[in-house]
């Protein structure tokens, strides 16, 4: 009875393993963004996102470790006569010629090095050159104590997030910058206004905002109506009419851009938030109508009948009936519309090029040589929270818009 | 269908559909004509076509784009890849799907690991161009690698590989299938997943106790039952592979033999409308198939209903 058990156990491990490990490989790349957005430009270049895990490794910290941290401390703050995180105090110490003779002498007649093995490798003339090359990563390390910066550059920290949001593509980040007065020159002013740098993600996700949430809301609105229509209305032509609709959802983005754009440059309607949401509402529309068409078509007819009979028009039915019972349906659309505008890239580009969205903002961002993988990963997760997010908590809806029928363009 | 009780007037359902019509009319009908009607002009697409053919060379006439797109030597690299798009990451999402979806029912933790699965369909194409451009990533200036992938090669005491600049053009269009996969496989387990719940349970249950391996049960009575939703995911997934851009422009513009036609739509946009629009209708007339399936399939359906 037991042994059968443990081999049912046993058996189930590959299975576990497999799913497990595709669980993992699905995982890693998009872990590996969120990681290299919180780490350094310097850190991202030395070293890859997956060291963090272990810890960043820091030159010298661990020679400093064995042979100074005992009465410095590892911040080099320890001793108040001899403070190491003081650049005044390190001066010439970070040559490995000017450090090996101090720490030669006595200190009120103690050795200066605590640790038996140093102790004995300093004091020792013959080995002198040995002494220099061991002593050249504290000697790094002490330049890094008392740099300061270098040591932050290996802790994890917000500043790409916050480059990105302002759009700030220094060499330094933009709080150092502004800190030295280096960025003031330019177009930065180094207070909340430069959230609005149009080349900044923060404005990039305002306008993603502008262009998705109406781009949502009117194709469902509009779509509404016609999908009352063809559930519950007779008329000449109906089932040609959406046959045809199910044959426009495929239609690709691509075919209707120019002659769109060329219709909003005589409107004067080029580059307008207007006109980005007429058209993700113009190709929202076949899909939205068909899966709402199809689930009010899917409600009970006595609902209708009964209605009818206590004197309602379709009117009255419309908003006091079909709408409040499909709101299922309409919260799995809104989620598709939602994120497919969002995460639209083509029709941004075209029809919207001076108010850059997010997708197109990241794409300006891109450094062809790998340069700026700091800031291009905070970027595109500052891009991702939302459709996550929605995602996450809408999954449900999502699933259910999805087997509906998704043949969407 | 309709309660005789709930007749309107012949005008009524227009009023409800004038909206949705109107606007339907002028983003999709009305581009599109326009679309094949731009096609037809000269290259730049701001004046007729010339139809004076210059002995000793090719021309088509009006259709001179048509010849552009149909033999340019880089509109034939990506009609190549197009179809080698198809041809690999149809059956490859597909299958990646449908195996996901078996394996995770089997499992308690089966919510998690759809969730982790499904969670690229999320995010934007953008994204998910950075995101794999990073695992991707060759360092050529003599850092350590710091892509994933690069970094795992060389851990393992192997060269570095250019996964998206190699000389060879397949190892390049094999790197952005992979992200394919990555960013679909998800789509098509979630509806194969529900098909396959949709199986009664006596059916297998039955199977089992006569013997037949898990193997059989999946290949005799899961996969046939569950056809007709593989056509459905199949014929979606062939027109999402058909216009794939974002990934391509993100993450090698099309250069080292990875272009596809809806990349090579978007260079000529601006500059050479004429040409754009005559690999656009390409476009329309390669989903035009799909398109008559899904209109058939859905009368089918109604038939039924």
């Amino acid at each position: 009875m037991n042994t059968e058990r443990i081999k049912r156990i046993l058996g189930r491990i590959p299975l576990h393993f497999v799913v497990i490990s595709l669980v993992i490989i699905w995982l890693v790349p998009t872990l590996g963004v969120f990681v290299t957005s919180f780490r350094s430009r310097q850190a991202v270049r030395e070293s890859g996102w997956w060291t963090v895990i272990k810890g960043a490794p820091i030159p010298g910290k661990e020679e400093y470790r064995e042979a100074c941290a005992s009465c410095h401390g590892m911040d080099g703050k320890a001793l108040a006569e001899a403070d190491l995180s003081d650049p005044e105090v390190v001066g010439d110490y970070v040559k490995t010629n000017r450090l090996l003779p101090l720490l030669r002498e006595e200190i009120d007649g103690q050795p200066h090095v605590e640790d038996p093995e140093w102790q004995a490798l300093i004091q020792d003339k013959s080995r002198t050159k040995e002494a220099l090359d061991k002593l050249s990563p504290i000697s790094q390390y002490l330049s890094t104590l008392s740099g300061g910066s270098q040591i932050a550059k290996y802790d994890l920290t917000m500043s790409n997030w916050i480059d990105a949001l302002v759009g700030y593509k220094g060499t330094e980040t933009y709080q150092e910058d502004c800190a030295t007065g280096v960025s003031k020159s330019g177009k930065f002013k180094c207070d909340a206004s430069d959230l609005l740098n149009p080349e900044g993600m923060a404005r990039a996700f305002v306008n993603s905002l502008l262009v998705t949430i109406p781009a949502t809301i009117l194709p469902i609105l509009f779509a509404a109506f016609a999908a009352y229509a063809f559930a519950w209305m007779d008329f000449r032509g109906r089932m040609w009419l959406f046959s045809l609709l199910v044959g426009l959802q495929i239609v690709p983005l691509q075919m209707t851009l120019v002659p769109i754009a060329r219709l909003y440059s005589r409107l004067g309607l080029e580059s307008s938030f207007l006109g980005i949401w007429l058209f993700h509402t113009g190709f929202g529309l076949p899909y939205a109508i068909y899966l709402l068409r199809n689930f009010l078509g899917g409600l009970p007819r006595d609902l209708f009948e009964s209605i009818y009979l206590d004197g309602a028009n379709h009117w009255t039915a419309f908003w006091k009936l079909a709408l409040p019972l499909s709101v299922p349906a309409i919260a799995s659309l809104a989620i598709f519309q939602f994120l497919w505008v969002w995460n639209d890239l083509l029709v941004a580009i075209i029809l919207l090029p001076t108010n850059p969205v997010l997708t197109y903002q990241i794409t300006n961002l891109i450094d062809p040589r790998g340069g700026n993988w700091h800031l291009l990963t905070a970027a595109a997760f500052l891009s991702m929270i939302v459709p996550m997010l929605v995602f996450l908590a809408f999954q449900r809806y999502f699933v259910r818009g999805l087997l509906a029928g998704a043949v969407k363009g | 269908m309709v309660p005789k009780i709930m007749k309107q007037g012949t005008l009524t359902p227009w009023l409800y559909l004038a909206a949705a019509l109107i606007i339907m009319l002028v983003f999709i009908v009305y581009p599109t004509i326009n679309t094949f009607v731009l096609s037809l002009r000269n290259k730049t697409g701001d004046a007729p076509a010339s139809v004076d053919c210059r002995p000793g060379e090719p021309c088509w006439g009006i259709f001179e784009n048509y010849r552009y797109a149909l033999t340019n030597p880089e509109m034939v690299q990506a009609l190549r890849n197009n179809a080698l798009w198809i041809l690999l990451t149809v059956p490859g999402t597909v299958g990646a799907g449908l195996m996901f979806a078996v394996l995770t029912d089997r499992v308690r933790y089966e919510r998690l690991a759809k969730t982790v699965i499904f969670l690229p369909m999320a995010i934007s194409f953008v994204g998910a161009g950075v995101i794999w451009k990073f695992v991707y990533y060759l360092e050529t200036g003599g850092g350590p690698q710091i892509g994933v992938l690069n970094a795992i090669i060389t851990a393992l005491g192997g060269e570095p590989v250019a996964w998206l600049t190699n000389k060879n053009w397949l190892v390049n269009n094999m790197s952005l299938w992979v992200v394919w996969i990555w960013l679909w496989a998800g789509f098509c387990m979630t509806i194969l997943s529900a098909a396959l719940k949709g199986i009664p349970t006596e059916i297998l249950e039955a199977a089992r106790v006569d013997g037949a391996t898990e193997w059989q049960v999946f290949w005799r009575i899961m996969f046939p039952m569950i056809l007709p939703t593989v056509t459905v995911v199949a014929t979606t997934m062939t027109i999402n592979v058909l216009k794939v851009f974002d990934i391509v422009f993100v993450m090698t513009n099309g250069l080292n033999g990875t272009e596809v036609i809806a990349n090579r739509m978007f260079k000529f946009i601006v500059t050479n409308q004429g040409r754009s629009m005559a690999i656009a209708v390409l476009l329309i007339l390669l989903t035009i198939p799909i398109m008559i399936i899904n209109v058939r399939r859905f009368r089918e359906q109604e038939a039924i209903r």
